[in-house]
């Protein structure tokens, strides 16, 4: 077992991160997918991860999500969200405050998961009606309004079966913020769409970073988006940042040979 | 002789199988209704996180496919009372009946509820909605067009198997086409009548379920 003395019960300060991972490894079995990560996103950055297939990308936003950690502690606006307090200490979290402790956390996801038996407004109050415990009402107006927001008004009785890809998972993205989350987490949102249909998803993004106070954190592989709207880009290479740092020097000026060969390779098979 | 059909003793019969079609009716619906309850029972404890309560469900119903459903009936009924559980032969026939069926039902949830992607369980984490509200509300209504044809094909099956109650005496259908042979000697006549009243009852509830599944899926939404 993990000395988890060395932690913190919550972060405190002037500017305690929004997120952060404290020596958080993850591994499936015998297989180490994360080693040792730390890092700190401030509110309100913009933060993308890139980097080849199976180097742990998907797993760092499966963390905040869905997946419990051999060691380290993940915080969430100081919180520790992957362990309680007990008795003075910190114990892994028990599945209802693991719960609990995600409710501030947004996730979209490659193949949209909506829940084919809904309309796209059915999909956007189920988590205020459901989780926040919000009147049929006020859930079905927050939803119109970002149903709204994301261009998806005059569709909202329709069934995802109905809609197109891009479409799709721009009533994802509706239904994430209808949970009003601190932070948001796009994995690979634009993978599965047609290129035609892609911007319309993108532009969605645009709009959230320009006009909203939220933390992101995105995995792409479309490294021009990347590099338009991210304050910071972590290349991923083995189950660790290789390399970070602004867009422009992380692309223009990479330092590490991994982050070269990858970017040169990326931009040939573009 | 050999084809001696008598259509005033049919007609003098009639009434009785009829009466004992509405107690093949009850056993059929009632051993559904408890298979149908009970089978969704085994089949989300077998998804729960307690290996050893996962794996004593998986045996119970390996257990009970494997085995007779007649050795079921006479063990409820027989072997009950020696243990000082006493039923009537109805009660020990649903309960046997409902738990054989349930077996299999749990079969067909099991298979529909893995039928549903990873996804959606996924996007039900990321809205940190509860287990319970995730089953009910999400993937349950997915799993079940699914699930129909085996439901409906289990069904058809029950009521087929009605019969195997009349070793203990229920007075379904069999056991009163059974009792009018030995008072009269004759069974051409019910046996026939049986063999027509379970195929009337058979067919219709065959299309039955599948008028109800394309209900169900355009209710939801998923074709
Ligand atoms: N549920 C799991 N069980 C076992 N191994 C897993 C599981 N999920 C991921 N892995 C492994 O973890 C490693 C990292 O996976 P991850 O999905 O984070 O990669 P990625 O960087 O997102 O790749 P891609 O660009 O292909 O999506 C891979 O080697 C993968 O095979
Ligand atoms: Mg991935």
């Amino acid at each position: 077992m993990e000395d988890m003395s060395r932690y913190p019960l919550q972060l405190e300060g002037a500017d305690v991160p929004m997120v952060s991972f404290k020596n958080v490894t993850k591994a499936y079995g015998s297989l180490t997918v994360l080693e040792n990560l730390d890092l700190d996103i401030r509110e309100g950055e913009m933060v993308s991860v890139i980097g080849p297939s199976g180097s742990g990308k998907t797993t760092v936003l499966r963390m905040l999500m869905l997946e419990r950690i051999q060691q380290g502690v993940i915080y969430v606006n100081g919180k520790p969200i992957t362990h309680m307090e007990k008795n003075g200490g910190l114990v892994p979290a028990d599945d209802k405050y693991l719960r609990k402790a995600r409710e501030p956390i947004g996730m979209c996801f490659q193949h949209f998961n909506l829940f084919p038996h809904m309309t796209a407004l059915q999909n956007c109050m189920e988590g205020p009606v459901q989780v926040l415990g919000m009147s049929k009402r006020a859930a079905r107006e927050r939803s119109e309004d970002l149903l709204e927001l994301v261009g998806m008004i005059d569709k909202k009785d329709q069934h995802p079966s109905r809609l197109s890809g891009g479409q799709q998972q721009r009533v994802a993205i509706a239904r994430a913020l209808a949970m009003r989350p601190k932070v948001m987490l796009f994995d690979e949102v634009t993978s599965a769409l047609d290129p035609e249909v892609i911007g319309e998803v993108t532009n969605v993004i645009k709009k959230l970073v320009a006009e909203h106070n939220l933390t992101m954190l995105m995995v792409t592989h479309q490294m021009g988006f990347a590099k338009d709207i991210s304050d910071r880009v972590c290349f991923f290479f083995g189950g660790k940042i290789e390399e970070q740092g602004p867009p422009e020097q992380l692309f223009d000026h990479p330092q590490k040979e991994r982050t070269q060969q990858f970017l040169s390779a990326v931009k040939s098979a573009d | 002789m050999m084809f001696d059909w008598r259509w005033d003793f049919t007609w003098e019969i009639l009434p009785r199988l009829i009466s004992a079609t509405a107690n093949t009716l009850l056993a059929a619906g009632a051993g559904y209704g408890i298979a149908i309850v009970l089978g969704l029972v085994l089949a989300l404890s077998q998804r729960t996180p307690y290996r050893l309560l996962t794996l004593v469900v998986r045996e119970f119903v390996e257990f009970i496919r494997s085995t007779p459903l007649v050795l079921q009936i006479f063990f409820v009924f027989f072997v009950g009372p020696q243990i000082g559980i006493r039923l009537s032969p109805w009660t020990s026939g649903m309960i046997a009946i409902g738990l054989h069926y349930s077996a299999y039902l749990s079969e067909v949830y099991r298979g529909g509820l893995n039928s549903v992607p990873v996804g959606q369980w996924e996007a039900c984490s990321a809205l940190s909605l509860s287990t319970r509200k995730t089953y009910w509300r999400i993937i349950i209504p997915q799993a079940l067009p699914a699930c129909f044809a085996g439901m409906g094909n289990y069904l058809v099956g029950i009521l087929k198997d009605t019969p195997m109650l009349s070793v203990i005496g229920v007075a379904e259908l069999m056991h009163t086409a059974n009792a009018i042979g030995s008072e009269s000697y004759r069974f051409l006549e019910p046996y026939t009548l049986v063999g027509i009243i379970f195929l009337l009852v058979s067919l219709p509830t065959a299309g039955l379920v599948r008028i109800s599944e394309m209900w169900v899926r355009r209710k939801l939404g998923v074709y």
